[in-house]
């Protein structure tokens, strides 16, 4: 808990160090969101602080995907659905109609509940993201591979057959070469979308490993509907109900001594 | 007695059973026995004329002998032009169905065109090509042939491709575009190799499709006796050969028409088989 | 931790994505291509159209009721194969409907389920023969078969009553709409039959499950259960077959016998559509010649579009219901 007060505090300066990465602080405010005649999101007013993990809970339908959704403008796709309100990243509003979308979400990197492996080598699914944005020699992007890899805690189950479908591999692993293949682009921000929930207890827990490593150098938002997960995992938690934002604070405090009703019965199972 | 009556009717109940079970079995046998029968026939008319004359020499002036040289080249060049037009405009029509237009009013009316024109009859589509091509460049020609093709083989590109591409998650889709992969991008290297199967099922379909057909290339291609690889040139082709060759009083022109029945036969029904068990065993 | 920890992230050293023009492009490529569906259906309608209308105009509804085909003269009337087409057509549904039925029937209540992969898979087969082989096969087998032992018999039979004696009356040649209609009927069973046997498979498990529960044969759940639900699909199926059969040409030029000369009988000569458009379209010497031919032909597309586009609304009708 102290360490997670320690953690809470290293946020709050300004990320300056040269080498650090850039990794950003979200800043929502008012945020609507209406999908056909419904309001999935109600005033939602959130801050989320840069090089740390947020985790979004609450029952099913309650709006924490939608927001994650809204984060990377994923929504865009779906005609009938409109974001309304202000969304900061680093100081930008991503919802101004002029956001280059493909510049935006090489920025913030998402993460999707079932493994979202391309048809191609394990090596072309890492390499497709950054060849988008970047230009790299083959070696650079070699070494980028290897270390995105690497970093995915992946590298030396794979090292021998990058060449190899990517379809081949088991669940766990296809979700940390997804992870891999995010943070090769180098975002800002990674949204996870109940990144685990299709994976055994073995590979969930090198997940969320790989999400305590990740944090050092990303903004991590990550959806769940696990709540040891997000206790697990998480330095500050976000509780949704309704499309409403309920109660956002440190991990420890929300598990421990909530302040709302609602926020308490949720985690006690007494709903949802 | 009443239960004789029951028993009287449940009897009458089973023969009539029996009677619509056994004639279902008669009508699938009826509809095997002419399978076998054509089949048949072709397999042993035509490999009594199959020789490797076939492949070597021209097609031979009226009892003489001779082979389909020059018919075989031809419809290959026609069929490989029907493919380079159709395919490409078939896998980007689908493309556009599948992921620009789902779900408008549009797509709907393009599919509903898309799949009469998929059973519309072919011999209209050759007067078609005929007005298009051939009367404006004054002759036929093998590029009339293979645009003739192509307009056969597009509808079944397009609605394989449409539905492939249908059945690809939409994760897939989201994964890439979360990348900041633009849409194209999205769709070229993600989205195509995820339905590769189906597409390419859908093309090899096609291309059996045309290599069976004989009415577009009737007032299209037309025929040639004589050696031609040029497209610009009226192009032999194995079905119009047949065609000829069948109707013909010669005996000599009958065995290499069997020939060539046989040859174009095998030709599509390896492709539609090959292409069908594909798309069943990913499907 | 781990090693991993201690490397430090790559600079972001961000390009502006490329890729905004090639959306465009991509994206207009792609609709052109959708279009020119679109666009080749009216431009085949109003090729046929502007093509025909000349005879049309010269010979105005004649055209469809007279049955004088004088190239030398140059007046063209087309009853001949409008009334072949109908025939070999109608012949060809009153064989394939039942038979097609039977075979649907058989594929999914009959057969034991390890024939029915195979024996499916063999019926495809017929429909992926080329028509042309159809047609060589009814020249040279079929027509002698036709010619030695049905149309004898036929006409024996059948020839001397009053009325449908006409339609089997003649000399016994083999060639003829009853031939090119029975060779029809074989090329749209696979078409019919695999429409009926895939929309039977749709009947809920629970629905014939529970029309069996009551003690109803097999024969019993088609006729009361599996038929009814699928009766629009059905209609769709034999209408496809329809559209098929009215446009189908190698597999009939070859047996009809391309006579212009009316005759009632089916075991007479007779001609269609299709295959007067094969046969002489390339001969055709003069213009108004060819015009006929191409008015025939609008004809046939019309008319083929309108029973192809009924079969296609059935069919769509029955997929809504599954769907919701």
């Amino acid at each position: 808990m102290a360490d997670q007060v320690a953690a809470e505090q290293r946020s709050e300066t300004p990320a300056s160090t040269p080498d650090a990465s850039a990794a950003a602080q979200i800043a929502i405010r008012n945020l609507e969101f209406l999908y056909g005649g419904n309001r999935a999101l109600k005033g939602i007013t959130l801050d989320i602080p840069a090089r740390q993990v947020t985790a979004m809970i609450g029952p099913s339908g309650c709006g924490k995907s939608t927001l994650l959704r809204v984060l990377n403008r994923m929504y865009d796709l779906y005609p009938g659905q409109r974001a309304i309100g202000e969304v900061m990243i680093d100081g930008q509003d991503i919802l101004a109609p002029d956001v280059d979308l493909n510049d935006l979400r090489s920025r913030v990197g998402m993460v999707f509940q079932k493994p979202t492996p391309f048809p191609m080598s394990i090596y072309d699914n890492i390499a497709f993201g950054v060849k988008l944005h970047e230009r790299l020699s083959k070696a650079a992007l070699d070494e980028r591979v290897e270390w995105s890899l690497t970093r995915a805690a992946l590298w030396d189950e794979v090292r021998d057959r990058l060449g190899a479908s990517a379809t081949g591999l088991s669940g766990g692993q296809q979700q940390r070469l997804c992870i891999a293949r995010t943070i090769a682009v180098r975002p800002e921000v990674i949204l996870l979308d109940e990144p685990t929930s299709a994976l055994d207890p073995i590979s969930t827990l090198r997940i969320e490993e790989l999400i305590d490593e990740l944090k050092r150098d990303f903004t991590i938002v990550i959806v769940t509907h696990n709540m040891q997960q997000a206790a697990r995992c998480a330095d500050r938690v976000a509780f949704f109900y309704l499309g409403e934002l309920v109660e956002v604070g440190p991990a420890a405090q929300m598990f421990t001594a909530p302040r709302e009703r609602r926020t308490q019965e949720y985690i006690t199972g007494r709903f949802g | 007695m009443s239960s004789a009556r029951a028993r009287a009717l449940h009897r009458r109940r089973r023969v009539v059973n029996l009677l619509g079970l056994g004639a279902a079995t008669l009508a699938t046998l009826f509809g095997l026995v002419w399978l076998v029968w054509i089949l048949g026939t072709t397999l042993w008319n035509g490999a009594g004329a199959f020789d490797a004359k076939l492949f070597t020499e021209m097609t031979p002036p009226p009892g003489e002998a001779g082979g389909l040289l020059n018919a075989i080249v031809g419809s290959a060049i026609i069929i490989a032009l029907g493919i380079a037009f159709g395919t490409p405009v078939g896998v980007m029509a689908g493309t556009h169905l599948a992921e620009y237009a789902h779900g408008t009013a549009l797509a709907e009316v393009i599919r509903f065109v898309n799949d009469i024109l998929l059973s519309a009859p072919s011999i209209v589509i050759g007067l078609f090509v005929y007005a298009l091509v051939v009367q404006p460049t004054g002759h036929f020609s093998g590029w009339a042939g293979g645009v003739a093709l192509a307009l056969v083989m597009l509808p079944v590109v397009v609605r394989t491709s449409d539905e492939t591409m249908r059945l690809v998650p939409a994760t897939l889709r989201e994964a890439a575009l979360a990348l900041g992969a633009p849409k194209w991008r999205m769709i070229v290297r993600v989205v195509w190799p995820a339905a590769r199967t189906g597409i390419v099922t859908g093309i090899l379909l096609g291309i059996a499709r045309i290599s069976g057909e004989t009415a577009p290339l009737l007032f299209t291609a037309l025929n040639n006796q004589y050696w031609t690889v040029n497209p610009a040139n009226p192009m032999a082709n194995i079905p119009v050969v047949i065609f000829q060759f069948a109707l013909s009083p010669y005996d000599q022109w009958h065995s290499l028409a069997w020939a060539g029945a046989l040859l174009m036969t095998l030709v599509v029904l390896v492709l539609s088989v090959g292409a069908r068990a594909a798309l069943r065993r990913r499907g | 931790m781990s090693a991993t920890t201690q490397q430090t992230l790559p600079p972001p050293a961000r390009r502006r994505s490329r890729g905004a023009a090639g959306d465009t492009g991509f994206r207009v490529l792609a609709g052109t291509a959708a279009l020119l569906v679109l666009i080749l259906l009216g431009a085949t309608a109003a090729a046929m159209f502007w093509g025909g209308l000349p005879a049309l105009r010269a010979f105005g509804w004649h055209f469809f009721v007279g049955v004088e085909w004088d190239p030398v003269a140059k007046r063209f009337a087309a009853l001949v194969p409008i009334y072949g087409t109908l025939v070999t057509s109608a012949i060809a549904m009153l064989i394939a409907v039942p038979v097609s039925f039977g075979i649907a029937v058989f594929l999914t209540e009959v057969a034991p389920t390890w024939v029915r992969g195979p024996v499916a898979a063999a019926i495809e087969l017929l429909a992926g023969v080329p028509s042309i082989i159809y047609g060589m096969w009814g020249l040279f087998v079929f027509v002698p078969f036709m010619a030695d032992y049905v149309d004898p018999f036929l006409d024996a039979a059948l020839g001397p009553l009053p009325v449908i004696g006409a339609l089997f009356s003649g000399p016994p040649m083999g060639i003829g709409m009853l031939t090119a209609g029975i060779i029809l009927a074989i090329m749209v069973i696979p078409f019919v039959s695999a429409v009926m046997r895939d929309v039977f498979t749709l009947v809920p498990p629970s629905l014939r499950e529970s029309a069996f529960a009551l003690g109803a044969t097999r024969w019993e759940v088609v006729r009361g259960v599996v038929l009814p639900y699928t009766r629009t699909a059905v209609v769709g199926g034999i209408f496809l077959g329809l559209g098929r059969a009215l446009g189908e040409t190698m597999a009939v030029t070859f047996v009809l016998g391309n006579a212009h000369d009316f005759s009632i009988s089916l075991l007479a000569p007779g001609n269609s559509i299709a295959a007067a458009i094969a046969n002489e379209f390339t001969e055709a010497d003069s213009d108004i010649y060819r015009q006929s031919l191409i008015a025939l032909g609008f004809l046939l597309f019309v008319v083929t579009f309108v029973v192809l586009a009924a079969a296609k609304l059935m069919l769509l009708r029955m997929a809504r219901r599954e769907g919701t």
